[in-house]
């Protein structure tokens, strides 16, 4: 699913005014066509199958803005397999405190047991609309990555610029058929990793980011 | 040397390489004779009766006539060790060609291959026991952890060409003739005995790397080099740690005011090891880039070839603005982990200068910058906010975030690089070379929010330099961050530094 820009009206940049190379203003998204020449777009539909509809903003007028194009977002399995996966550590604190108060009468574990599990509550609770504020948008020559509500964070890669692609996918995420993808630049504060993909997006991303970072390559 | 076939290195190569082993096996003797040689100086300190020796190894083998077998077994391992050194310098080749290759090993083959146009720079570094034999370590630096290309131990000489023929040949241009020929054949102790004499007499003359020495642009002369460090923030630290221990000394016990010297040792220590770096530095443009030189004892050359430096910061400590003093360092891929003592070292590129220093070392570093911008970028960047100041600042509603430096704080985007201005106390100035910069971020938390103002990042290769500058009006902010990322894409396109001299 797409997201519908906060401005309606688009006022391309100057630099931007040639529809022909910006994809992104491409208003009529063609469902089944990847671009023979690696030009990234919007049109992979599978990138949006399963995600959130609309990219979660903070409330506050000074917030960094979306902008125009296209956000695709994270799938919606992610926030289930959070939630399973903090809840089973939640449970799993608790558990082990409790055993250790009923078996060996101990008291002292309730300090650090407490603090880990208040730790995972409040991750818990924000992980659902942490995942919504995840976006990342492929415009003709970089990447522009989003994440946060509270403390937000917007970062734009050239293409030319990644060293690699990384998928992992442990095997919760197999069960729910999601897979992380990490884009990895030579220096390390770039930070992009896309928690929550779908596999076949991660895995289409992953050979569309390849593709065309192999006609914009660039030395380090 | 650079004929593409292999070569081997220096000959004495081995004794070097296991001169530490010597090292510790000295150390050791010494530890086990530790108390015979004590009995033998200082006899009166000993609570044994005069004359008498303590009980020891050494006597133990004279009085069992085991002497002889003892020598023989000695003699034995040198010459196994010996044989051992020299058969893993005869297995220890290289090969310059279009790639910079080495093979070493002899049951374990290692075969390296570096190509060229990745190369991010050369050092020749000569230790002073190297130095004493004229010979010199060259170190390919390649762009990764752990990836350099070592070549222990050349000769000075062929070490000085054959850097040289790997920068022109990493520079995309052809060699013009073969190199000077391979390594000197002869016979070891010849070999040895030239070596001797050649590097002491270079010791004697003061000479270095003969050949064309280019010019340096900037000197430090001794007393702004001692200043310098005297006025460095360690020193308002030691400073405080002094006075907060005679405070304490003066409440409690005075024993506490021997705790000062172990502090003052260490201090002492790195004062004069910094001091002696910034001797004999030189820095000065070639055609192959940024030559710097450095060092007393140990002397330390390198070649930074166009479009290796990453990110260049101009800092000035608050007690070097009364001189007018400013340190340049730089972000660029040494090829060695963050955690290495030595990283640091090669990042500060002028340890002190004046501001036309500044600007004639600015220069050398981003050559692809513009010539004619560099008077506007230090008036308006290193010194600071003048009348029509282009920077983005602080705006006026966030100051209390910014309290002194609101007008100072600022980044500016030119066609070639991302300026970021800091501090008003400690100033300082950030530059990063559009077409080396990775990517461009912004940051925003909930106070800034409530201010309607957002961080921005130039993330590049990692260093000492800082790369963040916050507190900029959101909406310019946003608009920086967009055209950074467009210019990025043009300049990267556009750079051929990976060839310089195509």
């Amino acid at each position: 699913m797409t997201n519908t820009p906060d401005s309606p009206e688009r006022t391309p940049l100057p630099a931007e005014a040639e529809p022909s190379v910006r994809v992104d203003a491409d208003p009529s998204p063609q469902p089944g066509v990847v671009a023979s020449e690696p030009t990234p777009s919007r049109d992979v539909p599978i990138l949006d199958e399963g995600t959130f509809p609309r990219i979660l903003e903070p409330r506050g007028e000074g917030r960094l803005p979306l902008g125009d194009g296209t956000w695709h977002q994270l799938a919606r399995a992610y926030v289930r397999v959070q939630v399973i996966s903090q809840g089973a550590f939640l449970l799993l604190v608790l558990a082990v405190a409790f055993a250790l108060q009923f078996f060996l009468n101990l008291q002292w574990q309730w300090i650090p047991a407490c603090v880990l599990a208040v730790i995972t509550l409040v991750g818990l609770v924000i992980t659902p609309r942490q995942a919504r504020s995840f976006g990342y948008q492929l415009r003709r020559d970089d990447l522009v990555f989003r994440r946060g509500i509270l403390w937000q964070r917007v970062v734009a890669v050239p293409y030319g610029r990644m060293q690699l692609v990384d998928i992992t996918h442990g095997p919760l995420d197999r069960g729910f058929g999601i897979a992380q993808l990490k884009l990895v630049t030579a220096a390390a504060s770039t930070g992009v990793t896309i928690p929550g993909l779908t596999q076949a997006a991660a895995e289409q991303l992953r050979d569309t980011l390849i593709a065309v970072a192999e006609t914009r390559r660039t030395g380090l | 040397m650079s004929d593409g076939e292999w070569h081997r290195l220096h000959p004495l190569t081995p004794l070097l390489r296991g001169g530490l082993f010597l090292l510790v096996m000295i150390g050791i003797l010494i530890a086990n004779l530790r108390e015979r040689l004590f009995e033998l100086f200082f006899p009166m300190f000993t609570d044994l009766p005069p004359g008498v020796m303590p009980p020891d190894p050494v006597d133990f083998l004279f009085s069992h006539n085991l002497f002889l077998i003892a020598a023989g077994a000695v003699v034995v391992v040198l010459v196994i060790l010996l044989g051992v050194f020299r058969l893993s310098w005869r297995f220890h080749t290289l090969r310059i060609g279009d790639d910079v290759e080495v093979r070493s090993g002899v049951l374990f083959r290692t075969h390296r291959r570096a190509p060229l146009d990745r190369v991010q720079g050369v050092n020749l570094t000569r230790p002073m026991v190297a130095r004493l034999l004229g010979l010199a370590k060259l170190e390919v630096v390649g762009a990764g952890l752990d990836a350099n290309v070592k070549l222990e131990y050349l000769s000075a000489k062929d070490a000085d060409a054959l850097r040289s023929d790997i920068l022109r040949l990493a520079s995309g241009r052809r060699l013009a003739e073969a190199g000077p020929g391979a390594v000197a054949g002869g016979s070891f102790v010849r070999a040895t005995a030239e070596a001797v004499g050649s590097g002491i007499q270079g010791l004697v003359e003061g000479e270095d790397f003969s050949d064309a020495e280019p010019e340096s642009i900037v000197r430090i002369p001794l007393g702004r080099l001692v200043a310098s460090r005297v006025l460095s923030g360690s020193m308002l630290w030691l400073l405080g740690l002094v006075a907060a221990i005679v405070v304490a000394a003066s409440i409690s016990t005075v024993w506490l005011l021997f705790t000062v010297v172990p502090t003052f040792l260490a201090y002492g220590a790195y004062y004069v090891r910094s001091i002696a770096r910034g001797l004999r530095y030189s820095i000065a443009p070639t055609p192959d880039g940024v030559r710097l030189t450095f060092g007393l004892f140990t002397t330390i050359s390198e070649v930074v070839p166009p479009g290796r430096v990453h990110a260049i910061e101009v800092r000035q400590p608050l007690m070097w603005r009364p001189f007018g003093w400013w340190s340049i360092s730089v972000n660029r891929l040494s090829g060695r982990s963050s955690t290495d003592s030595s990283t640091d070292q090669l990042a500060a590129v002028l340890p002190v200068g004046t501001r036309d220093d500044v600007e004639r070392v600015l220069r050398i570093l981003a050559p692809s910058l513009p010539s004619d911008g560099w008077s506007e970028v230090i008036r308006d960047g290193v010194l600071g906010p003048v009348a029509d100041d282009p920077y983005v600042t602080t705006p006026r509603r966030a100051r209390i975030l910014r309290p002194l430096s609101w007008r100072r704080n600022g980044a500016l985007l030119t066609s070639d690089a991302l300026f970021l201005r800091r501090g008003w106390i400690w100033r300082s100035l950030s530059i990063f070379p559009l077409a080396r910069l990775q990517s461009v971020g912004l940051h925003q938390g909930p106070l800034a929010r409530s201010m309607r103002t957002a961080r921005l990042g130039a993330h590049v290769i990692s260093g000492t330099v800082q790369t963040t500058v916050g507190v900029l009006d959101r909406d310019a902010a946003v608009t920086l961050m967009e055209e950074t990322a467009r210019a990025t894409v043009g300049a990267a396109a556009e750079d051929r530094t990976h060839r310089w001299a195509g």
